[in-house]
């Protein structure tokens, strides 16, 4: 098993890993290939962090197509999946992150800003 | 796809036989049932017979239960999930979705499901693939007709991976399975099913669907013991069972005689009917005895008696059980018919049967099943057993208990129809004494016995008598044995009469001799007077001749006168 940030489509981005004391995000991005549904829900998320979360976020890209066997780590079924695994409880939201809304809920973020 | 449906076997006992040789091949099947029925064992013994036995390496998608909790809750079937994770044959993947995490925003596809899945069954090369219970994703997911749409693909292309599959679905309140899988999985349907009735629980399993197959399409009846899954192909498809000629003895050398003088068919069915204490146990003990003395194994089921009881008992008409059991050739199944379900004892049965492999089967007493189930039910059984045994050429001896009351010809249980050799037992009471009669009542396919014999029970085991049959009727026991001294002293009797004439005949005959010896004498003796006097006579006529002739000369007359000479004188 390589690790997962090695093996990255063009759209691996792990940055802007901003040290806050008691606010990082860590998102996890699941597709399956670059998919229109993929490529909308990163383009989206992008936004949303952007926005919302600015210099405190880290984005993972995992494709499952490449690296099937971290599918279950997560429980991944439906794609795209975004995880939200810090801070914890960790959230799972599916879709292509279309409802902004629904994806700020999600990830607890409206309560946060 | 090939024309001819291709099937995998399960290797799971019995549910091949049902359906011609398990599930089909690079197919989705639904297993579907309520809870507790055995869904998920019956996948899980599906993959790992596929790889014991059919080298066919296997994924199980749980979507219920953890790895850790199936491998522990299998092991106890002695299914090694472990070690065979280890050797890459079977793959485990649990499938976890917990509503209260997930937020559904707009689009999405199980492709996540898929891409799991594939890579499971792409890293032990799996030719099964078990999902239990996929159902569970209705729970998780909020959006129904992403999932439905989903669930289709996932079929189709189960099916497009080649994978023989078996999905489980629980059952639903009017539908075969709640999310109403049966639309998506089509080629084959099996209903598991628990059920109570008189406080006796059976599993059974059905066929619901085989598309391009045929299968049977009964309840059979399963159980699920230490050894995984068992079904009971119930009544075979057929009755096509192979017929033997040969003759095994019956254990009683006078029952052998009445029956052609060489005993039951082997691979019949015989049935020892007959009132409480007849003996019936004792004929079968003597069945099982003579068949273990020639070296086959008898398996005898028990369901009044202890195994223990039984040989105690035996030993006092000298029939030495133990020493059988110790050889391994005998094997007694003691259970009370109240235990399980008439399937049950079915499924029991069967898989004693097959584990034990006998020649002779004995049940003794089928009847003490109608405590709990209905008549035709139990006949039912019988004949499924008795289908059974047949197939597998195995001769079988039930006893039967017959009531007191009603005609003692219709057993119990109903199931003449069924057997071949039908022993009647009876007791008849006459002068103060209760004695058993035996008699063949019928034996298909040879020229049995017409008699009622005496069945006497000695310390040397079942002694049969002619029975005394005449003008006062069937007599047993001391009766008979007062009517034969009876006849004896009858026959004495005329003996001495016969005599007695023969000699009043030789003495008459004596007398009848003497008498003429005597009339002869007389008669002899009177004919020797009258010759004399004959001889006197005619001496005196020759005299007077003579002197007349003397006269006449001395007279010088003629003797034509002579007559008148005479007159004058």
């Amino acid at each position: 098993m390589k690790p997962k940030k090695e093996n990255s489509d063009k759209r691996i981005k792990k940055e802007k890993t901003v040290k806050t004391t008691n606010d990082k995000w860590v998102l996890r991005l699941y597709v399956a290939g670059q998919t229109p549904k993929a490529i909308t829900a990163f383009a989206n998320l992008k936004k949303i962090c952007e926005e919302q979360l600015k210099g405190k976020y880290s984005i993972e890209v995992i494709d499952l197509l490449i690296n099937p066997q971290l599918g279950s780590e997560d429980q991944i079924l439906a794609l795209p999946t975004l995880v939200r695994k810090l801070p914890v409880p960790v959230r799972k939201i599916i879709g292509d992150l279309s409802d902004t809304e629904r994806v700020l809920v999600g990830l607890n973020i409206l309560t946060v800003s | 796809m090939n024309k001819n449906l291709l099937k995998s076997p399960t290797g799971i006992q019995g549910f091949d036989e049902i359906t011609g040789g398990g599930l089909p091949t690079g197919r989705p099947t639904l297993v579907c049932g309520g809870a507790g029925c055995g869904k998920t064992l019956f996948g899980i013994e599906f993959l790992v017979r596929g790889i014991t036995q059919f080298n066919e390496p296997g994924v199980f998608m749980s979507f219920e239960e953890t790895n850790e909790e199936l491998i522990k809750n299998v092991a106890s079937l002695g299914f090694d999930l472990e070690d065979l994770v280890k050797h890459k044959k079977i793959a485990l993947d649990h499938v976890h979705i917990e509503r209260s995490e997930i937020e559904e925003t707009g689009e999405y596809d199980l492709e996540g499901l898929f891409v799991r899945l594939g890579y499971a069954i792409d890293s032990i090369g799996a030719k099964r693939v078990v999902l239990d219970t996929i159902e569970s994703l209705f729970a998780g997911l909020p959006n129904q007709l992403i999932l439905r749409a989903e669930l289709r693909r996932l079929f189709r292309w189960l099916k497009n991976k080649g994978v023989t599959s078996i999905i489980t679905g629980e059952r639903g309140e009017e539908t075969l399975t709640r999310q109403g899988l049966e639309e998506y999985v089509s080629d084959c349907v099996i209903m598991l099913d628990h059920r109570v009735t008189e406080q006796t629980s059976t599993r059974r399993l059905r066929v619901v669907k085989y598309r391009g197959s045929i299968h049977g399409t009964n309840e059979y009846p399963f159980l699920i013991d230490e050894n995984g899954f068992s079904v009971l192909p119930l009544t075979s498809l057929g009755l096509e069972h192979i017929v033997s000629n040969e003759r095994i003895s019956s254990g009683i050398t006078e029952l052998d005689k009445m029956l052609e003088g060489k005993g039951y068919f082997r691979g019949s069915t015989i049935l020892v009917s007959g009132t409480a204490g007849v003996g019936k146990t004792s004929i079968a003990a003597h069945f099982a005895e003579a068949a273990c003395k020639r070296g086959e194994r008898v398996l005898y089921f028990c369901f009044e008696e202890s195994p223990n009881q039984l040989m105690r008992n035996m030993l006092s008409i000298g029939i030495k059980l133990e020493t059988w059991v110790r050889k391994g050739l005998l094997q007694f199944q003691a259970t009370r018919p109240t235990l399980y379900g008439l399937e049950m004892h079915l499924a029991v049965t069967h898989k004693a049967v097959n584990t034990f492999k006998p020649a002779i089967v004995i049940l003794d007493p089928i009847n003490t099943f109608i405590i709990g189930d209905k008549e035709i039910e139990i006949k039912r059984m019988i004949m499924r057993i008795v289908d059974f045994l047949k197939a597998n050429q195995i001769t079988a001896l039930f006893t039967s208990l017959t009531s007191n009351e009603g005609t003692l010809e219709s057993s119990d249980v109903g199931i003449s129809s069924l057997i071949d050799t039908w022993l009647l037992l009876r007791d008849i009471e006459l002068s103060g004494e209760r004695n058993r009669v035996m008699y063949v009542l019928k034996s298909r396919g040879m020229a049995n016995s017409n008699q009622i014999r005496e069945f006497i029970l000695t310390d040397l085991g079942v002694e049969l008598r002619e029975v005394y049959i005449g003008a006062s009727g069937v007599l047993t026991g001391s009766a008979r044995v007062a009517q034969e001294a009876l006849e004896n002293a009858e026959v004495l009797t005329r003996k001495h009469d016969i005599e007695q004439k023969k000699r009043e005949l030789e003495r008459k005959r004596k007398a009848l001799e003497a008498q003429i010896a005597a009339l002869h004498a007389d008669f002899e003796s009177e004919e020797s007077e009258a010759i004399k006097l004959i001889r006197t006579e005619q001496d005196m006529i020759k005299r007077l001749e003579q002197d007349k002739i003397e006269m006449a000369v001395s007279r010088k007359t003629v003797i034509k006168n002579s007559t008148n000479s005479k007159l004058k004188k």
